[in-house]
């Protein structure tokens, strides 16, 4: 049995979470919601985060911030950002618009988080 | 010369929510300005998510956060004047003149009722904190440099060292290692991290970005660019060199100051702890009239407590606008043990009151307790832990009559 202190990045509380582990979570202490438990365990067996980058437009602004639908495995997160550098967004958009379908095959989509006419 | 009931000046988190809620609460004649020609204030190039989970139960980027107050004024018809400065806010008695040098109109002249000051605050830079060496390109605050990632497209360097653990530093760390820089290392004066836990763990040592509380920059070296910092450790008040760090950008993320010199020219007294206005639970100055919330009078962690304090402040110019608020003299609010700073700095009898504070230091299983001149223990409150940068809020109810002065502290 394993036993790993960590902080919880759901929400902004940040809940010092005491976890114990074997092929899977035994127990999970100090966490003030359930989040917290799905937390610990996507934590331990598959870290996942939400990403948050920009793309080009060729439009009055010309960076539109985008975001993944939802978290995505920790160690893709360098690849999606690639994968963005060589997307340019050239009609206007609304947020909640998808830019990209199934990103890296991660099952999110990266979605528009501003308009731009 | 035009007049309205409410001028909210900024047209940011705090005075989108204000003049939402003045709408709200039927009052009609509402004017925001703003200098920026947008509407949204900083948020826009806030592109990290973590905004609106307390206001709208989901996880929204800042440019998604600041678009639904927008989308919110543009409901309720709220009047906007962008590319605008306030220049002068001249009180004579109920009535103000405020002067405005507008991008369309030159110079305007309006008469409110009303002001809710809501101009945010500023970054420290280099000449607030001090730091020795040349002065050559390649230091940035790292507000500037989220800007010009965020939004221009430019990248302020390849190689970075930041100053400042505060929670924009964090998050610029991580922003500028996914667009392919190397963040070299974070500084910390203090003995521990100046954000927000989390942010440690997802900007930080998610990238293997090293921090190093109890340090300081203690020179710059380069003549064209930043070439390299020089860095010592704190340890017992003295200074121990401890390493060169090669680099060609400095960021710095060394504190927000409430931007207030128009706050000053209108007469309204400071608090020498939080850099804001002096105000009552209503959240007036003392200036009858002149109300401020949001970033402008102390500031906040989180854009959603932002966005409650306008909701509330409006809540009390509508009251004073329908001469409703009460007249009773105010009674002062003192910080007393490990308390660095609390909003209000007054509270009215029988009125119930918000207060919101930050401790001096980290701090685990206290209890933070509010009492009277007389001794009465007003509230008590138990905390598993209380850090500075986490605001710690008390509703206070019904505030006895006859005490003269509050007092909060931590008891450890």
């Amino acid at each position: 049995m394993a036993h790993k202190e960590m902080i919880c990045i759901a929400c902004p509380m940040g809940c010092c979470l005491d976890v114990e582990y074997d092929n899977s979570i035994i127990s999970v202490k100090n966490n003030s919601c359930k989040v917290g438990i799905k937390y610990a365990n996507d934590e331990i067996y598959d870290p996942r985060r939400m990403v948050t980058t920009t793309v080009k437009t060729n439009l009055a602004i010309a960076f539109l911030p985008v975001k993944t639908s939802k978290a995505i495995s920790k160690n893709l997160v360098r690849n999606v950002i690639k994968e963005l550098n060589d997307i340019t967004v050239s009609s206007p958009v609304q947020i909640g618009s998808v830019i990209k379908k199934n990103i890296c095959g991660t099952d999110a989509d990266i979605i528009a988080a501003r308009n731009i006419s | 010369m035009k007049s309205v009931d409410v001028l909210v000046i900024g047209a940011g988190a705090a005075g989108l929510a204000a003049a939402v809620s003045l709408k709200e609460n039927s009052i009609e004649d509402v004017l925001v300005v703003d200098r920026q020609n947008f509407a949204g204030g900083i948020l826009f190039q806030c592109i990290h998510s973590g905004f609106g989970l307390h206001r709208f139960g989901e996880e929204l980027t800042g440019p998604e956060y600041a678009q639904r107050y927008i989308d919110m004024a543009e409901c309720q018809n709220v009047e906007m004047l962008l590319s605008s400065s306030v220049v002068d806010i001249v009180s004579k008695d109920d009535i103000k003149e405020v002067i405005i040098l507008s991008q369309d109109s030159g110079l305007v002249k309006v008469k409110v009722k009303a002001i809710i000051l809501a101009m945010g605050c500023r970054e420290r830079n280099r000449g607030n904190i001090n730091i020795p060496g040349s002065r050559p390109a390649g230091i940035f605050t790292a507000g500037l440099a989220q800007k010009l990632v965020n939004i221009e497209g430019y990248m302020p360097g390849n190689e970075f060292v930041i100053v400042g653990s505060g929670d924009i530093g964090l998050i610029m760390a991580r922003r500028l290692t996914l667009e392919g820089a190397k963040v070299k290392a974070v500084l910390e004066i203090q003995p521990y991290p100046g954000g927000l836990d989390r942010n440690i763990v997802q900007c930080l040592d998610d990238f293997d970005i090293p921090l190093y509380t109890s340090h300081i920059v203690t020179n710059i070296c380069g003549s064209r660019r930043v070439e390299s910092v020089d860095v010592s450790e704190i340890t017992d008040g003295r200074l121990t060199p401890k390493m060169k760090i090669s680099c060609d950008t400095l960021l710095l993320s060394v504190g927000l100051i409430p931007e207030n010199e128009l706050s000053i020219t209108a007469g309204v007294s400071l608090n020498a702890a939080t850099a804001g206005p002096i105000v009552s639970s209503d959240y007036m100055t003392n200036v009858p009239g002149i109300f401020a919330c949001g970033n402008v009078l102390h500031v906040h962690d989180l854009v959603d407590y932002v966005s409650d304090e306008a909701s509330a402040c409006a809540k009390a110019v509508s009251m004073y606008l329908a001469n409703k608020l009460p007249q009773d003299k105010c009674i002062p609010v003192h910080s007393g043990n490990m308390v660095r700073y609390v909003v209000p700095s007054t509270v009215k009898p029988q009125c119930d009151a918000i207060l919101k504070l930050r401790p001096v230091a980290p701090m685990k299983n206290v209890k933070i307790k509010v009492v009277s001149d007389r001794g009465d223990v007003l509230k008590s409150k138990k905390l598993i832990r209380a850090i500075p940068s986490e605001m710690i809020t008390v509703q206070l109810n019904d505030v006895p009559t006859g005490c003269k002065s509050i007092t909060v502290y931590f008891e450890i």
